[in-house]
């Protein structure tokens, strides 16, 4: 049957084009949409601006920007440690019941039932503490490169916030093994809101405009008066649904300024002291 | 001296991060101090010679004629990123299977920890309770610092330093938050490292004692000055702290107006810019360690008493 042999023959000869320069093929071409030419500029900066997921990033960059040393890159690594944040912490919520009968058995068995689950639950942790720590770093290269300011003062601002977030995000966490170490954390760190000025029972005035044990700003962030099942509950809406979904909204409004700014902050050509321009009139 | 007890602190799953703290913090502050060194060398140069300033590109960085001065992102800034990334998955993975991740008796708020330590990063506000009130250390003082450091940005009206590292140029405001930032992480280092049972301050090499009383009788200025009519100690402790504001207000003034540029750059700030500046500067950057020290050193808990609240 020679037909069917020319027709093998040429199938494979078709895939062998195909692995030789799969661009060609419909497939690539509907999915990356710009051709990519190492020579031409314009579609190199097109494979960056025309992905989805590239897109933040401009088509080109201040070649010294580039460098690390100017932006430890602290920034981009704690995005990236956002979404390995969310992916485990997704697969965590798969073993988890935040119930005061459920949740302390379900980190055990996560640690030593699941297949990986003392790994993910070691790498949400870690993930978290390592995220404090370079938003931190981010903010002290942010003030040391004098990044916040004219016209970047706002998107400092929404910096500000996303670190009140993250530490948020990571108290928030702290309960949810419901072990001693968290509940007493929690307590401890619960407790200092009895003390708020005007709503918190044990505050300045507090007394004085009716707040007691049961209706002041502390029972409201625990849902009753000491950390028990409801705080659990609140605890976990707060860290899984509520402080996420709010960051995110931050996060994108963070980006997109950066971008609208102008860029990121430099390395900026120095300005003298002799060149400072005369104050514009008030 | 007994180093296991500072030993099993420090290698507590919960404390790795202070550790990993005490050495990254200061290999950051170094590494921009040396490239701020690099641009103020840069700056100085070009200060002396304005036919230079004209013609130079203007960074410590390398620059050759012809050289782009842009690169496209796709391959010169996302293959750092990926090398970023693959970098902190290999770091964290490493983490999560050398150290487990702590997991305590189940919770029982029938049996108290102690001490109950609060997560690491708000440590610092636990501490501070030693030194005010709940109400001032805990909800008002954190307020304060998250307001100051949204202001920061709007208060700082020196023109220049934007986008480079240097010291020369803004000395105040980098003084000023390199300040805050190491009283903050110095709160953290106390309350994890020094603090035992009760709170008790244990030296690196004491052994916690949970049987361990102290003596110390913490005084109230009034009391310090033997005032017993509460009217007049409030009368006395307000102007205790009127006195603080104004000689710190004063102290604050002589630092940002020591060199010709600091006084340049003060005389383009506004008065409600100063204002703010100073309130912030005075309250938390020269407050917070005198309050340390006058509990610490002399013992004094109070220093303005009201039937309403302390300070």
């Amino acid at each position: 049957m020679p037909g069917l042999r020319d027709g093998i023959r040429s199938g494979i000869n078709g895939l062998r084009a195909i692995l030789k320069t799969p661009q060609k093929t419909q497939i690539w071409k509907s999915i990356f949409r710009v051709k990519h030419e190492r020579k031409d500029p314009r579609t190199r900066a097109l494979g960056t601006v025309g992905n989805v997921f590239l897109h933040l990033h401009p088509g080109k960059i201040n070649r010294d920007a580039v460098r690390y040393s100017y932006t430890w890159g602290m920034g981009g690594i704690s995005f990236y440690l956002f979404t390995i944040l969310t992916l485990t912490g997704a697969l965590l919520m798969f073993y988890y019941h935040p119930t005061k009968v459920q949740a302390y058995r379900d980190i055990l068995y996560l640690e030593h039932d699941v297949p990986f689950g003392r790994l993910l639950r070691n790498a949400h942790r870690w993930a978290g503490h390592l995220m404090v720590i370079t938003v931190w770093l981010h903010m002290l290269r942010v003030v040391l490169t004098g990044a916040y300011k004219k016209p970047r003062e706002f998107n400092w601002c929404v910096g500000v916030l996303l670190l009140v977030f993250t530490l948020l995000l990571s108290f928030t966490g702290y309960l949810l093994p419901d072990d001693q170490l968290g509940f007493w954390a929690v307590t401890v760190g619960t407790n200092m809101a009895c003390a708020t000025p005007l709503v918190g029972h044990e505050g300045p005035f507090g007394p004085q405009l009716g707040m007691t044990q049961a209706n002041d700003v502390r029972f409201a962030m625990l849902g009753g008066t000491i950390v028990d099942s409801a705080a659990l509950l609140r605890a976990y809406i707060w860290h899984c649904v509520a402080i996420p979904l709010i960051a995110v909204v931050f996060m994108g409004v963070h980006f997109w300024r950066v971008r609208k700014d102008g860029g990121i902050s430099g390395p900026a050509p120095v300005v003298l002291e002799s060149e400072i321009k005369p104050e514009p009139e008030r | 001296m007994d180093w296991r007890q500072i030993g099993e602190i420090v290698s507590q799953p919960d404390n790795v991060p202070i550790v990993g703290l005490a050495l990254v913090v200061p290999f950051f502050v170094w590494f921009g101090w040396r490239q701020a060194r690099a641009t103020d060398r840069l700056i100085s140069e070009l200060e002396a010679d304005p036919a230079q300033a004209a013609t130079h590109h203007r960074k410590p960085q390398p620059y050759r004629r012809g050289w782009d001065r842009e690169l496209p992102v796709w391959p010169y800034l996302l293959r750092i990123e990926f090398l970023a990334a693959l970098i902190v998955t290999v770091l964290l993975l490493v983490w999560a299977i050398a150290i487990n991740a702590p997991l305590e008796e189940p919770a029982n708020p029938n049996y108290s920890m102690n001490p109950a330590k609060a997560p690491w990063y708000f440590v610092g506000l636990q501490e501070m309770l030693v030194y005010f009130d709940p109400w001032f250390a805990g909800v008002a003082l954190p307020v304060l610092i998250i307001t100051g450091l949204l202001a920061f940005p709007y208060i700082d009206s020196n023109p220049l330093g934007s986008g480079y590292y240097t010291l020369r140029q803004r000395g105040v405001a980098l003084w000023g938050f390199g300040v805050g930032f190491f009283l903050w992480l110095m709160l953290i280092f106390i309350g994890t490292f020094l603090r035992g049972p009760g709170w008790m301050w244990f030296w690196p090499g004491q052994t916690w004692d949970h049987a361990r009383v102290t003596y110390e009788v913490n005084r109230n200025l009034a009391g310090v000055l033997g005032i017993v009519n509460p009217w007049l100690g409030g009368v006395v402790g307000l102007a205790a702290l009127g006195l603080f504001y104004w000689l710190a207000g004063k102290a604050i003034q002589w630092l940002v107006t020591r060199r010709p540029l600091d006084r340049k750059i003060f005389e383009r700030t506004s008065p409600l810019q100063y204002l703010v500046f100073q309130f912030f500067a005075i309250t938390i950057l020269a407050g917070l360690p005198a309050k340390m020290i006058l509990r610490l050193v002399f013992r004094i808990q109070y220093v303005l008493v009201t039937p309403w609240f302390n300070i």
